[in-house]
């Protein structure tokens, strides 16, 4: 028996526009609508439109034998709410078909967890409730931001009740156990469904490589592989971007065709089946337990949180921006909050990663910046115009008209109305070499 | 048998003004390491001492031959020099013929045009004594010598190109060197363009065909003990900005003063250094004053190899805001001197310089923002030393040398 758990990711950040230095203290737009539209509006068309009526197409076709799990950012809902509100008609009724499960997962797709717990519960309960409105069900299987796991984060979402947890499959945590069996944290008993990367990553990242030894991949070749498994396996999870479809793979690639074959054929086989994530982990008892004090993801081929946090850019600019949490909340200015928040989307650490920049590479893509210090230039500079705004209150005034910019040197005589400077505690004006 | 290079260069260090020396003398070094013989021919007013050939060949003015290193230089009487125009010639040419005391006949060309086409026939006379298997001429004022010695020899001739009339002229071409420099580019078996921006140039400005033109980017030399030695910053609670090269409209150091402007307008703890020479320096200190920044703004003057050093040790940011620059050199030394740069988008560097921060020249608001975020953002200073001085330590003139090796064996007819 193998039960096939088939999750999409769905995530778009509200990218920022090129906010200069000379913006702060003057505009408070910060996020470039232009680019977001366009973005949203051919990724909607190439993928996500044509892959809901596909999806669709093939519960009805194999009554609802065929099943499939999203999660869907907040971020992403509200922007296909302004530019592409079909978008949304096309998930709802993906849900109407009882067939389809909404994972929870922080509104904002953050990274909230390692800087504030408070916070991170926080956007998951507003998460939990934007996907209560839209699409009448409560989410049981928390998956955290690009699959960030380890045992902390297991423990804190068992306690808040969830059934089920998604992570990565990550070799240097399975070591030679299998990802196709369901397993617990080792100091807790959520199930944990593991990504069998290989087989997901053969469609997100392999499918059009010519130099692929396995190229070109059938639908035959990809349901042999499932069933290969029957026997020493009794879960398959298959977890990928839905951009996978259309976007990253090309409908030119074929894999619009593959897609609606492989699944019809994995059900040929008696002792194959679909299953959401929910009813795989009510299904499966854990088989063992797994320790992971360290954190993974699913991103690079570190899987580790490399894309996202260690240069000096990543980790200033997420200093300053948790340094302001309370700060944010005690003002009680929603816009100024829902801002900060969407500050907090993992994109933006993601583009100012530069492990690979001199190479040029994966973290292109969607990534309207020229550099990863551009990004870095604009995060910050929205983020000094924000704390101007904390600190003249909600109606944005500054008293004196003037924004003073301050630097390290004379940071102790830092002015109400001044820069914050972001970086390491001042240490004068010599840079640490 | 190692492969000969009879090579015309105008400019070498120590005796050098600009980038052309550094790349020559980076390119040369390279080639030796890659086994190749260079003799590199160069133009050197002589002291007053009557000009002897040191290979006692009549009728040729050469200062000497020396061997440097693996290199043998053999050095004209000439006073060519690299950046001058036709006025500025002269003025040298006269105080040359000061210092030999003036005397009764002046070997040297009446003007620019004429020196240049005297110091093609002594590298005919040269191109016969030296054994060689090819010819690899640098910049317009060498290429006729060039072609002389390509005609005199039989043996194929490489041009180099390091910039054009229209980098250093915009839209205004002298006619006579546009004139010399496309027949070089006609006359030669190959062309080298230091960056795809200049290819452009040589194609659409030329009418080159594009597959007679390679790519070499020029490099970085590396001195390992930079890495470990202190920036040398004044810790007087300004910051410094740096523009370091020659003053000219190529350079762009205009578009550099009015960021300046924008940037003391907004923070005025800045001070800005603009470090060099040219014939724009009359304009940029009195630009400098109606701008009401005078006092924000240093001249230095020209520096030697070791004032430049010091220069870039001492800033917080190096600028570079060329209006047109074939490649660009500076922002690699920036780099290894630990200080993080601004790079034009018309230059030839930011093709392969990737960790840096990169504006369109005419866009000054652009440049004084990225300034201001610099100075501001530690953090982001930091992490553009950090991968900057990393990615341009993978950079060599050996690479640069390599190319130019296979291109001599492509020219040459076999492997």
């Amino acid at each position: 028996m193998v039960d096939i758990s088939l999750y999409f990711q769905v995530h778009q950040p509200y990218r920022l526009r090129r906010y200069s230095v000379f913006d702060i203290g003057k505009s408070r737009d910060y996020f470039d609508k232009k680019k977001n539209e366009e973005i949203i509006s051919r990724v909607a068309k190439k993928c996500y439109l044509p892959s809901n009526r596909l999806m669709l197409d093939l519960i009805n076709e194999t009554d609802g034998a065929f099943k499939v799990a999203y999660s869907i950012t907040g971020t992403a809902m509200e922007q296909f709410a302004s530019f592409e509100p079909r978008v949304i008609d096309s998930f709802q009724e993906l849900a109407d078909t009882g067939k389809v499960e909404f994972l929870s997962e922080t509104y904002y797709h953050s990274l909230a967890f390692l800087h504030s717990q408070d916070e991170f519960k926080e956007q998951i309960r507003q998460h939990r409730k934007m996907i209560q409105a839209n699409f009448h069900q409560t989410p049981s299987v928390f998956r955290n931001t690009e699959l960030i796991y380890n045992n902390a984060i297991a423990s804190l979402i068992e306690k808040m009740g969830y059934k089920g947890m998604l992570a990565e499959g990550a070799d240097h945590v399975l070591g030679w156990r299998s990802p196709n069996f369901v397993y617990r944290p080792a100091h807790g008993s959520i199930p944990l469904l593991l990504k069998n990367y290989k087989l997901s990553d053969d469609i997100a990242f392999r499918f059009s490589n010519h130099s692929w030894k396995e190229f070109p991949l059938t639908a035959e070749k990809y349901a042999s592989w499932i069933n290969a498994i029957n026997g020493n396996g009794r879960v398959v999870n298959l977890f990928m971007d839905y951009e996978t479809l259309g976007e990253h793979q090309w409908a030119q690639t074929g894999i619009f065709k593959f897609f609606r074959a492989w699944p019809r054929l994995v059900l040929k086989h008696p002792d194959n089946s679909f299953q959401n994530p929910g009813e795989v982990a009510t299904k499966h008892r854990p088989e063992a337990g797994l320790d992971v004090p360290q954190l993974i993801s699913w991103a690079d081929l570190e899987r580790d949180l490399s894309a996202w946090q260690g240069n000096q850019i990543q980790d200033a600019a997420m200093k300053e921006l948790y340094a302001v949490e309370r700060l944010v909340k005690a003002s009680k200015d929603k816009a100024l909050l829902d801002s900060w928040r969407r500050l907090q989307t993992s994109d933006h650490f993601y583009y100012m990663c530069t492990k690979y920049f001199a190479d040029g590479d994966v973290h292109k893509y969607f990534n309207p910046y020229d550099s990863p210090y551009d990004c870095f230039i604009a995060f910050m500079n929205v983020l000094n115009d924000l704390i101007i705004r904390l600190k003249t209150g909600r109606d944005g005034q500054i008293s004196d008209g003037q924004v003073t910019f301050t630097t390290e040197a004379d940071a102790d005589t830092l002015p109400v109305n001044g820069f914050m400077i972001s970086g390491e505690p001042s240490r004068g004006l010599g840079r640490s070499r | 048998m190692s492969l000969r290079v009879l090579m015309f260069g105008w400019e070498f260090p120590p005796f050098s003004s600009g980038g052309l020396g550094t790349a020559c003398k980076g390119l040369t070094d390279g080639l030796s390491q890659k086994g190749v013989k260079v003799t590199f021919v160069i133009p050197k007013a002589s002291g007053g001492t009557s000009s002897v050939s040191s290979s006692g060949a009549p009728g040729i003015q050469l200062i000497g031959a020396d061997q440097v290193g693996d290199m043998k230089v053999i050095e004209v009487d000439s006073v060519l020099r690299g950046y001058v125009n036709a006025e500025q010639y002269h003025e040298h040419m006269m105080t040359v013929l000061n210092r030999q005391g003036h005397p009764a006949t002046s070997l040297y060309g009446k003007d620019l045009h004429q020196e240049v086409l005297r110091y093609a026939e002594i590298a005919k006379r040269i191109a016969l004594l030296e054994d060689f298997d090819v010819i690899h001429a640098h910049d317009w004022m060498t290429y006729q010598a060039g072609i002389n010695a390509k005609e005199a020899s039989g043996k194929p001739l490489v041009v180099h190109v390091h910039a054009t009339e229209f980098d250093r002229s915009g839209d205004n071409p002298n006619q006579a060197v546009y004139a010399l420099e496309k027949m070089g580019m006609e006359r030669a078996d190959r062309i080298i363009a230091v960056s795809s921006y200049t290819k452009g140039i040589i194609t659409d400005r030329y009418g080159i065909p594009p597959d007679k033109v390679a790519v070499v980017h020029n490099a970085v030399a590396h001195n390992h003990n930079q890495e470990h030695r202190p920036p040398a910053s004044i810790n007087d609670g300004m910051k410094t900005v740096l523009f370091l090269g020659r003053i000219t409209m190529q350079k762009g150091p205009d578009y550099f003063l009015y960021a300046a402007k924008r940037v003391l307008d907004f923070f005025p703890h800045v001070r800005f250094v603009v470090a060099g020479s040219g014939d724009m320096e009359r304009f940029m200190i009195d630009k400098a004053a109606s701008l009401g920044i005078a006092d924000r703004v240093l001249f230095t003057g020209f520096l030697s190899a070791e004032q430049t050093e010091q220069a870039y040790r001492m800033a917080d940011l190096y600028v570079l805001p060329s209006v047109s620059e074939p490649f660009g050199i500076t922002p690699l030394e920036s780099l290894t001197n630990g200080t993080p740069v601004i790079i034009s988008r018309q230059s030839g560097v930011s093709e392969v310089l990737k960790n840096c921060l990169k504006v369109d020249f005419w866009d000054i608001d652009d440049m004084a923002s990225k300034m201001l975020s610099v100075l501001k953002y530690p953090a982001l200073e930091n992490q553009l030393v950090d991968d900057g001085r990393q990615e341009v330590s993978r950079m060599s003139w050996e690479d640069s040398a390599e190319k130019c090796l296979s291109i001599y064996q492509q020219v040459r007819g076999f492997p």
